[in-house]
């Protein structure tokens, strides 16, 4: 009987291994993480997760993995793919063949190489699985000092949230400002504002030397010879993806485990799906990408799954990413660098929509925010508008009286 | 127990294709109109986080959470796959002088 290994228990890995037995195979499935916990949420961990260090969000519960039959080993990294032999050799010894394999080995938060002292301590930092967010919530507590370390979505959200808990929250940020990566200087002002206005400090185009605990502080150097003080740290600067087992096994690895559009690495039994892989996208002329994002993770899983028994589907997903601060929820649709023209599409309560076109009026992103999910409806349509490739009325979409549904229709 | 119709709004408050949210007596609701003039009720909350429907999208027979995109059947409450798996309740809907009820149970 055939046999798939998954390899890595995130939402992706776990979505694949459903998604199979939902299409159909009968074979044996192999699920590996190296977390002690079942495959749960990452999203939540910035947020509730990290307000009230509550049990992970499981992607599904124990029984649903036994009613799937998928074979799920937690806590238990992978050490090597011996692609010769087909064979997943396990960190406790134990081999495991499979015909097909899937990587879906994630990524990792990149360090700051200026990090000195004893991390160790749980004074300085960062944020990526269930045991950080916990080992941060204690930290946090009213009147306690915290420095992020990047504003980017992740050093935004645990802001918000440490404010929450009551915290005294530092932001700083080497770009001149906060999300410089993918979103527009005008939805980022929206989100300073918010936070300013919450008491969270941000300094922006700050570049930082070092971070190195001393006695019960942590101490932050910056380039400019000034010091600040806090009593915990969190580096929130971007994510290095876990290439290594790939890399390992002589996978060709492009930023990320090189995938073709239908998910296959450069050996045709392995595919590699979510953060840790690069792929071409197609309503972008086959720019190559990797995405860190919640929604590819899942929709990746399921079309690996598909892939895995022979289907041949090309990715066609429009990238999406959202975030949510405070009562703002942010979300983007496509990728809106290279855009030619940008309109503004504003709403009720504050919420406005960005949508960015090319030379030829086509859709090629949207960009929204608002409270609650003031701008979520029109972000779904925008992103099936940027599929359709459909060439638009710029001032059609700047007016909020126009339907997009009924340009998606017509 | 149920406690009959309740009213909700005028036929023509919900646009074709469209939905509303609706609360009573401490509940949340999402009544539908399709596209072929048809009104539908579900509960109002998408059964992956608790998220209001009402701010969701309608397409075809399809209601998508605005925030993580799941999908139920509003006609049937069937929950269309990840990232939700529980189905939504479903209540009849009816229109009477213009007006729109749903029946809770």
């Amino acid at each position: 009987m055939s046999k798939i290994i998954i390899v890595g228990g995130g939402e992706c890995g776990a979505r694949a291994a459903f998604a199979l037995r939902e299409q159909g195979f009968n074979g044996d499935i192999t699920l590996i993480g190296a977390e002690p916990h079942l495959p749960y949420e990452r999203p939540p961990l910035s947020k509730t997760g990290l307000a009230s260090a509550a049990p992970p969000q499981y992607v599904a519960g124990p029984a649903r993995y036994e009613e799937a039959r998928i074979t799920i080993l937690t806590g238990v990294p992978v050490d090597t793919v011996d692609r010769q032999s087909k064979l997943v050799r396990l960190s406790d010894g134990r081999k495991f063949p499979y015909d097909q394999l899937l990587l879906a080995t994630g990524a990792r938060p990149r360090p700051f190489a200026g990090v000195s002292g004893d991390p160790g301590l749980g004074r300085i930092c960062m944020l990526r699985n269930h045991g950080d967010a916990v080992a941060i919530h204690e930290a946090l507590a009213p009147g306690k000092s915290l420095a992020v370390v990047g504003g980017g979505f992740i050093g935004l959200e645990i802001a918000a949230t440490a404010r929450k808990l009551g915290a005294e929250v530092l932001l700083i940020e080497s770009s001149p400002r906060v999300l410089s990566r993918g979103v527009p200087a005008e939805i980022a002002k929206v989100v300073t504002e918010r936070h300013r206005q919450e008491g969270v400090n941000i300094l922006c185009g700050e570049q930082i030397t070092s971070i190195a605990t001393e006695n019960d502080k942590v101490q932050i150097l910056f380039a400019n010879g000034t010091t600040r003080l806090a009593d915990i740290v969190v580096v929130g600067i971007g994510v290095i993806p876990n290439v290594e087992l790939a890399e390992a096994a002589g996978l060709l690895i492009d930023n990320g485990i090189a995938v073709d559009a239908t998910l296959r690495t450069s050996d045709p039994d392995i595919f590699a799906a979510g953060d840790c892989c690069s792929f071409p996208l197609s309503h972008y002329r086959e720019r190559r990408v990797r995405l860190e994002a919640w929604r590819n993770a899942q929709d990746q899983g399921m079309l690996v799954a598909a892939n895995l028994l022979g289907r041949g589907l090309a990715i066609a997903s429009v990238p999406w990413f959202w975030s949510d601060q405070y009562e703002l929820t942010l979300q983007i649709a496509g990728l809106s660098d290279g855009a030619a023209t940008t309109v503004r599409r504003d709403l009720d309560q504050g919420a406005f929509i960005l949508f960015h076109l090319d030379g030829e009026d086509r859709l090629i992103a949207a960009s929204g925010i608002g409270p609650g999910n003031a701008v979520a409806r029109d972000i779904r349509l925008a992103e099936m508008l940027i599929a359709a490739k459909r060439r638009l009325d710029p001032e059609a979409l700047a007016s909020p009286k126009t339907n997009l549904k009924k340009l998606l229709a017509a | 127990m149920s406690q009959g119709w309740v009213e909700v709004c005028g036929v023509d408050d919900i646009d074709e294709e469209d939905l509303i949210r609706f609360d009573h007596d401490g509940r949340t609701f999402a009544v539908y109109r399709s596209s072929d003039g048809g009104y539908y009720a579900t509960d109002g909350l998408c059964t992956h986080e608790q998220i209001h429907l009402a701010d969701g999208l309608v397409m075809d027979e399809i209601i998508e959470c605005p925030k993580h995109n799941g999908r139920f059947n509003y006609k049937t409450g069937e929950a269309m796959g990840a990232p939700v798996c529980v189905n939504l309740k479903t209540y009849p809907a009816k229109v009477e002088a213009g007006t729109v009820f749903i029946a809770i149970s």
